[in-house]
């Protein structure tokens, strides 16, 4: 197996790109870690569906509140400009546009945009939370993730296989091997791990990866 | 006028068999556990109510809540977003078993066709689902180049939500977020009963700070010091 980043460089990876003041929501699981990877005088501004914005981080075990909960129901802290609100008007920043960006986990991408996330097919208990409405609305959509499956298959394809989250939603992935954007149907490569080749990033990628500028290096520090 | 009432008996006692019943909470938080746990036990009691149609963010967790409405057999439908949890045990064994059905929503589509119900709404468009297997069968119409799916309202009979203050004329605060869909389905359900953690005279909440105005509440019923589904759940408590 080619080197890749961890789970935390990728989401190191995706917090560079949370400007100073942005409005953001965090996909349950993997993607809250973002949070921990804010730059240094940049303050990004946390929402949750469950009706809190401007929250601070975990509480110290033994303090928990559990009415004080995110998304994936752990607990949460206050901080001084934390507001609370009822689920509507949490649904209402989330479908009008009023969050800057929404990272998001995947099964699978789409060269088209298409999102897969939240069923694995028909087997078991179907649940899909938050998923469907945070893709619409945000202003960047993006998806942290594993370049391919745990069986080494690619996570991003022409066309996803299994149910949708939604369609034409995801602007850009953060893979643990390449960053790339969604523009026009295509995936288009922007950075990539040094070490791998573009050949190996092809082989590993199922659908075209398009280069119209210089690709940049992807470099993450030991997390 | 008061609606406070003076036991968690008569504050479950006119929901009926079959009926509809919006329970807030989403989570652990905002669960009137108080609420739930005294229907279970006119349940066991009596027998009724039973044949519900339960809408929840969630579809339980341990043994307690929810859980324990669908561990007793009491609910036939429920209308949530996830029904997983840290132990989806009771909730997931009764669905493979074919002794519950699942109305699958997402969590926006559920919160809004609830708001919409209390607002007299009958059906609304939203982007929510466009193209997914959740918009099947849906009509889908075009605004402005894009494509919205239409969703009805949702309404109840009853809701049973949990608030913290709470006077005589059914004026309601919340505690963080506790408050997630409670407002929504106490302005749904055709009867809404809170338990609140404190109950006061009219006036010693500060108009300003009124959450819920007391037009969409109809009984309210003080539990000091409710119990925390998390912290039920972490100390492995079943009801009953």
């Amino acid at each position: 197996m080619t080197e890749k980043l961890s789970n935390a460089q990728i989401a190191w990876r995706a917090a560079q790109d949370i400007a100073d003041g942005a409005y953001v929501n965090l996909g349950i699981g993997f993607p809250e870690m973002v949070a921990r990877f804010q730059p240094p005088g940049r303050e990004a501004i946390f929402h949750t569906e469950n009706g809190v914005l401007g929250f601070g981080g975990a509480p110290e075990p033994g303090e928990e509140d559990w009415d004080l909960i995110n998304a994936g129901k752990k607990a949460i802290t206050l901080k001084p400009g934390t507001a609370f609100f009822h689920h509507a008007d949490s649904f209402a920043m989330v479908r009008g546009g009023h969050l800057d960006v929404a990272i998001l986990g995947a099964y699978e991408v789409a060269e088209t945009g298409d999102l897969a996330n939240w069923s694995t097919g028909p087997k078991g208990v179907p649940a899909v939370g938050g998923a469907m409405d945070l893709v619409h609305g945000a202003k960047r959509v993006a998806v942290i993730t594993d370049h391919v499956t745990k069986k080494g298959q690619p996570k991003l394809v022409e066309r996803c296989s299994l149910p949708l989250t939604g369609v034409g939603c995801v602007t850009r992935v953060y893979s643990s091997l390449a960053v790339i954007d969604i523009e026009g149907g295509r995936f288009v490569l922007r950075e990539k791990l040094p070490a791998i080749t573009m050949e190996n990033l092809q082989n590993l990628t199922g659908a075209k990866l398009h280069v119209t500028a210089p690709v940049e290096d992807l470099i993450c520090p030991e997390l | 006028m008061d609606k406070r009432l003076s036991s968690l008996i008569e504050a479950v006692a006119d929901i009926q068999d079959g009926a509809t019943v919006m329970i807030g909470g989403f989570g652990g938080s905002g669960a009137p556990i108080e609420l739930i746990h005294a229907l279970i036990d006119r349940f066991i009691e009596t027998g009724s109510p039973k044949g519900l149609t339960v809408i929840n963010n969630n579809a339980g967790n341990g043994h307690v809540g929810i859980a324990a409405m669908i561990e007793q057999g009491m609910v036939k439908k429920m209308i949530c977003s996830f029904p997983r949890s840290a132990d989806p045990t009771v909730f997931t064994q009764a669905y493979l078993a074919g002794e519950i059905e699942l109305e699958l929503v997402p969590q926006g589509t559920l919160a809004e066709r609830i708001r919409a119900g209390g607002a007299g709404i009958p059906a609304f468009f939203t982007p929510t689902s466009v193209g997914t297997e959740l918009a099947e069968g849906k009509p889908v119409q075009q605004f402005e180049g894009r494509d919205y799916v239409m969703e009805r309202w949702l309404k109840a009979d009853h809701a049973l939500i949990k608030a913290e203050l709470g006077d005589a004329l059914g004026n309601l605060t919340y505690r963080m977020a506790a408050r997630n869909f409670s407002p929504l389905m106490a302005s749904a359900a055709a009867r809404t009963v809170v338990q609140v953690s404190h109950a006061v005279e009219p006036g010693a909440i500060d108009p300003e700070h009124i959450v819920t105005p007391g037009i969409f509440v109809d009984a309210i019923i003080e539990v000091a010091n409710p119990a925390q589904e998390e912290e039920l759940n972490r100390a492995g408590a079943h009801h009953p």
